[in-house]
């Protein structure tokens, strides 16, 4: 409660500072701020230049053609009438500046327009108008403003209309595309109730929210613009002399390239600084508008999870024992937030040993798994500490290239929802052969037999056949079967399969399940089984682990946990599951929430929900005590037998 | 496939219908009497009436535009009066010396975007990356006809190396090596925006794809990185930037107008430069049309090329 209270203070807080903190954004992203001083000092010099201390742009004086910069009394030198380039640069930058401006304004009044209407009345309209639209941007870009400029004559206004016209599609798409999304909020359907008519609507209610895209769309447009009005003047078919604009100037220029460089280069430099800084500073102002268009911000994960270990504890060898973690644990660096996603986690896996993790989502159990072969994603992901133990070496300590040849080899994973982890682009006979090939020296051909040998494995009828299908032609069930084919490729020691049955249906689930258990019976594979439902645990593992907030909160053989669970939070994930005739009783059941793993209490995380809290429960640190035969529990007031 | 195909290039017809109608409606814009500016100032009255009649100039528009599309049909693009020849001679002429400098642009932007882009991505924040997005940025910004002329100045002025101008040495020219070192400078300024577009493209869309699930499982089964990013993730990304690649083909064949007329390339662009300042109506009008019916047809090479990579998308 007072949580929400100070995290809605915060919001207001933010909302009163929007405006200096969107400034603020934007003066905080160097090139954007370094595009908008240009920028000032360009449009400065443009507007000023009536008033400054400069010769007539258009006062011609054949004794002094061509003069190189530098000259006394002309800065930038003169062209072949005698003009003043410096002075001519700025007079033209103005009627640059001001065309690209107008064309800019021009597109998005009536590019929005047609999309807020389109997007607005939808329907036939809709087609309608895009079908337009559509037309108008099958055309190659400029090819069409020189075919408008055709028709009206070269002229700089026509030149201008000839711009503004095929930009209108960029604008007329995207403001209807997020007019269509805005149509049918509840702000937009209330003002329509109160009896306000669709004009009112569409420009007191839908325009102030697509306002943004308008201005986003514009600053990324305003450059193109300039650039393209000043390529129209530089082929002769804009500014007709006398009149100047930066364009046509560089076009002039370019009959003395040979003689006098500088007259062409001048102008041209201008026009790449003015659009430079302008697209420094649109980038810039997408960037603080619409964050989520921001493309390529987040990091790519890194091949391997970061490693920056403050604990390595001491592991003894346990020849029994074919994985053996101690105190791993794994963070999340976000801002200057650290969310301990796992927090010294311990556990085994024994010779043909199947184990399961259980706890809710986010509690860690599958930021644990994938910690084991590295694959949590750096950034953010850092393991912290701890030690994974496979055949006598670590895990967190191998080589790259060790690390590459255990994965896949002696440790093989088997993904949740197997939609979006195998890939979509490949047949699946294919990835599963590039898992054979992976780690045997056998050809194309034996690595697809052996695919189809898999595939038939997991029982996917007419394998053969199936082998060439892509996953999305095939179905839940079976697709999960692919990647416990691709699990098995190489008679992996260690199978962690990460909630491999969740996104299946019951009947479904119940038979890949079933095939998991007889599979690992089979091939003499450990298995770490991750997932959410007790249900699932019974029927499948040997041994249980329940994690809670980054932690192991009980452990022990699945019979004994599931009979006398002695953590109240093991006791309550048990209630959960579902009982036949009792609908409903589902795992969400349990009041209140995990605490956030970035701002963990005092002593027992679950004590927030216990109903058997006392006060010492928020106290220090509490610790996996030993209860009975291989059992560990992590709470003071562990539940008795009797409970059942 | 071959049905995929075949269903694309029907879907071609209302574009290419729409495109007519777009050309025909732009060129109907233009005031005062058309036969008058079709044959230019110096026309007798006889010729005028002429003109009229051979292109139903009398007629109400929706019969002109049928008139018109129908001789197009027939090859009958009309008749340039200043240049005295078919129009479509002449286009067909100057748009093969377009194709070659456009082709080889977008073929070099493509391999330099790409590559410019996956390496940015994979050493994401590196320096390689930083050094990447600067010259994407100056690519984009830059005005092609001046980076144009700065080349002719270093590259033909000052070193002597490269010919400044043309298609084809006036002297003793004439053979695919003549062809290739007066190709080398407009080809490459013509690509440098689009390069830096693909490959500002390329670096978002590996990075998007670098963060998917099936490249965790790549991973997982234990490839090679160089497997996993150039096999796995690459194909996944490509599917994204190759309809933008199509796009850019549209900016290649646009841009080719300011090149063409820098480098005196003797191809459409400069030719429909030329025909605007001489009003030369007919061959603008053809000009743009073969040009815009070319872009739609890169447009569909884009797609089919999609989808082959992506069999989602041709269900
Ligand atoms: S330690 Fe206390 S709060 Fe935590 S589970 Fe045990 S009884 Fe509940």
């Amino acid at each position: 409660m007072s949580e929400a209270t100070a995290a809605n203070g915060q919001a207001k807080a933010r909302k009163s500072s929007g405006r200096p903190s969107a400034w603020k954004l934007l003066m905080n992203n160097k090139l954007a701020a370094t595009g908008l001083w240009v920028l000032l000092a360009i449009a400065a010099l443009a507007i000023l230049v009536p008033v400054l201390p400069l010769p007539d742009p258009n006062v011609t004086e054949p004794a002094d053609r061509l003069f190189p910069p530098l000259t006394e009394g002309h800065f930038l030198g003169t062209d072949h009438l005698g003009r003043d380039i410096f002075s001519r640069l700025l007079w033209g930058t103005q009627v640059s500046i001001a065309v690209g401006l107008s064309a800019t304004v021009i597109a998005a009044v009536f590019g929005s327009l047609i999309g807020l209407v389109a997007g607005y009345v939808g329907g036939r309209t809709d087609n309608l108008m895009m079908r337009g639209i559509d037309m108008l941007m099958a055309f190659p870009y400029i090819l069409l403003a020189l075919a408008i400029v055709a028709a009206l004559g070269p002229g700089l206004l026509n030149a201008l209309y000839a711009i503004a016209i095929v930009n209108i599609p960029f604008f007329a798409r995207n403001i209807r595309g997020i007019t269509l999304g805005l149509k049918h909020r509840e702000f937009v359907d209330a003002a329509r109730l109160s009896g306000k008519s669709h004009v009112g609507v569409l420009f007191t209610e839908v325009l102030p929210n697509v306002l943004p895209v308008i201005v986003i769309t514009m600053s990324t447009t305003v450059g193109w613009m300039i650039l393209e009005t000043a390529g129209l003047s530089f082929l002769g078919l804009g500014a007709q002399p006398p009149q100047a604009d930066l364009g046509s100037m560089l076009g002039e220029g370019r009959k003395l390239l040979f003689t006098a460089p500088h007259v062409s280069f001048v102008p041209g430099l201008m026009i790449f600084l003015l659009v430079m800084s302008i697209n420094l500073l649109g980038d810039g102002v997408r960037d603080v508008l619409d964050p989520r268009l921001k493309s390529g911000a987040l990091a790519a994960p890194s091949a391997r999870t970061a490693i920056d270990r403050d604990v390595v504890p001491e592991v003894e060898a346990n020849p029994d024992r074919v994985l053996d973690v101690k105190a791993l644990s794994t963070h999340f660096d976000v801002g200057d937030q650290v969310y301990k996603a796992v927090g010294g986690v311990d556990f085994y896996l024994g010779e043909t040993e199947c184990l399961g993790l259980v706890g809710e989502s986010g509690s860690g159990k599958s930021v644990t798994a994938m910690s084991l072969a590295g694959l949590v994603p750096t950034p953010p992901g850092v393991i912290k500490g701890g030690r994974v133990m496979f055949e006598g070496a670590d895990l967190l300590e191998v080589s790259d290239a060790d690390l590459r040849g255990i994965r896949g080899r002696d440790i093989a994973y088997v993904f949740q929802d197997p939609l979006s982890t195998l890939h979509p682009l490949f047949p699946v006979g294919d990835q599963i052969a590039e898992a054979v090939r992976a780690h045997q020296p056998v050809s194309k051909q034996v690595a697809w037999d052996r695919a189809v040998e898999l595939l038939d494995l997991v029982r996917i009828p007419n394998a053969a056949e199936r082998a060439k299908a892509f996953p999305h032609e095939m179905s839940g069930g079976m697709r999960q079967r692919v990647s416990i084919a691709m699990a098995l490729a190489n008679d992996a020691k260690v199978l962690v399969a990460d909630e491999p049955t969740t996104a299946l249906d019951v009947t479904v689930q119940a038979q890949v399940l079933k095939l998991m258990d007889q599979l690992r019976r089979d091939k003499n594979a450990a298995v770490l089984f991750i997932t959410h439902d007790f249900g699932v645990v019974s029927e499948i593992c040997d041994r249980i682990a329940v994690m809670y907030a980054g932690r192991i909160v009980e452990t022990g053989p699945t019979d004994a946990v599931l009979k006398s669970p002695a953590h109240p939070y093991t006791r309550m994930l048990i209630d959960c599951v579902p009982v036949m005739g009792q609908p409903g009783r589902r795992l969400d059941a349990i009041a209140g929430l995990p605490p956030p793993v970035n701002d963990l209490p005092d002593g027992c995380a679950f004590a927030e929900r216990c109903p058997h809290a006392t006060s010492e429960c928020r106290k220090g640190d509490i610790g996996l005590g030993p209860l009975g035969e291989g059992r560990e529990v992590r709470c003071i007031h562990p539940l008795k037998e009797t409970v059942l | 496939m071959a049905g995929y195909i075949v269903k694309r290039l029907l879907a071609m017809i209302p574009v290419l219908i729409g495109l007519s109608i777009i050309v025909f409606l732009i060129m109907a814009m233009i005031p005062g009497d058309p036969a008058q500016a079709i044959l230019g100032n110096f026309a007798t009255p006889e010729n005028v009436a002429r003109v009229n009649r051979e292109l139903g100039l009398d007629k109400p528009l929706p019969q002109q535009y049928l008139i018109w599309v129908t001789n197009l049909l027939q090859g009958d693009f009309g008749r340039s009066y200043i240049l005295n020849r078919p129009v479509l001679d002449e286009v067909l002429e100057r748009f093969s010396a377009t194709l070659i400098l456009a082709g080889t642009s977008l073929v070099l932007c493509s391999i330099f975007g790409l590559l410019a882009g996956i390496v940015s991505a994979v050493r994401q924040f590196g320096w390689i990356d930083r050094t990447v997005t600067f010259f994407v940025l100056i690519g984009i910004s830059m005005p092609s006809f001046w980076l144009g002329l700065l080349l002719i100045l270093v590259f033909a002025v000052q070193w002597r190396v490269l010919p400044a101008s043309g298609m084809f040495a006036i002297y003793g020219g004439g053979d695919l090596l003549d062809l290739a070192r007066h190709l080398i400078l407009p080809a490459l300024t013509l690509a440098v925006v689009a390069t830096g577009v693909i490959a500002r493209l390329t670096r978002a869309s590996m990075l998007e794809v670098l963060r998917q699930d099936y490249v965790r499982t790549a991973r997982a089964k234990g490839l090679s990185e160089r497997k996993v990013i150039y096999r796995h993730a690459f194909k996944a990304a490509l599917v994204s930037v190759i309809p933008v690649i199509g796009i850019q083909a549209g900016f290649v064949l646009g841009g080719a107008v300011y090149i063409e007329t820098v480098f005196q390339w003797p191809g459409i662009g400069a030719m429909l430069v030329k025909a605007i300042s001489t009003r030369d109506i007919l061959l603008v009008q053809g000009g743009v049309l073969v040009v815009a019916a070319s872009y739609v047809l890169f447009n569909l090479i884009a797609d089919v090329v999609q989808s082959l990579l992506d069999p989602r998308l041709k269900s």
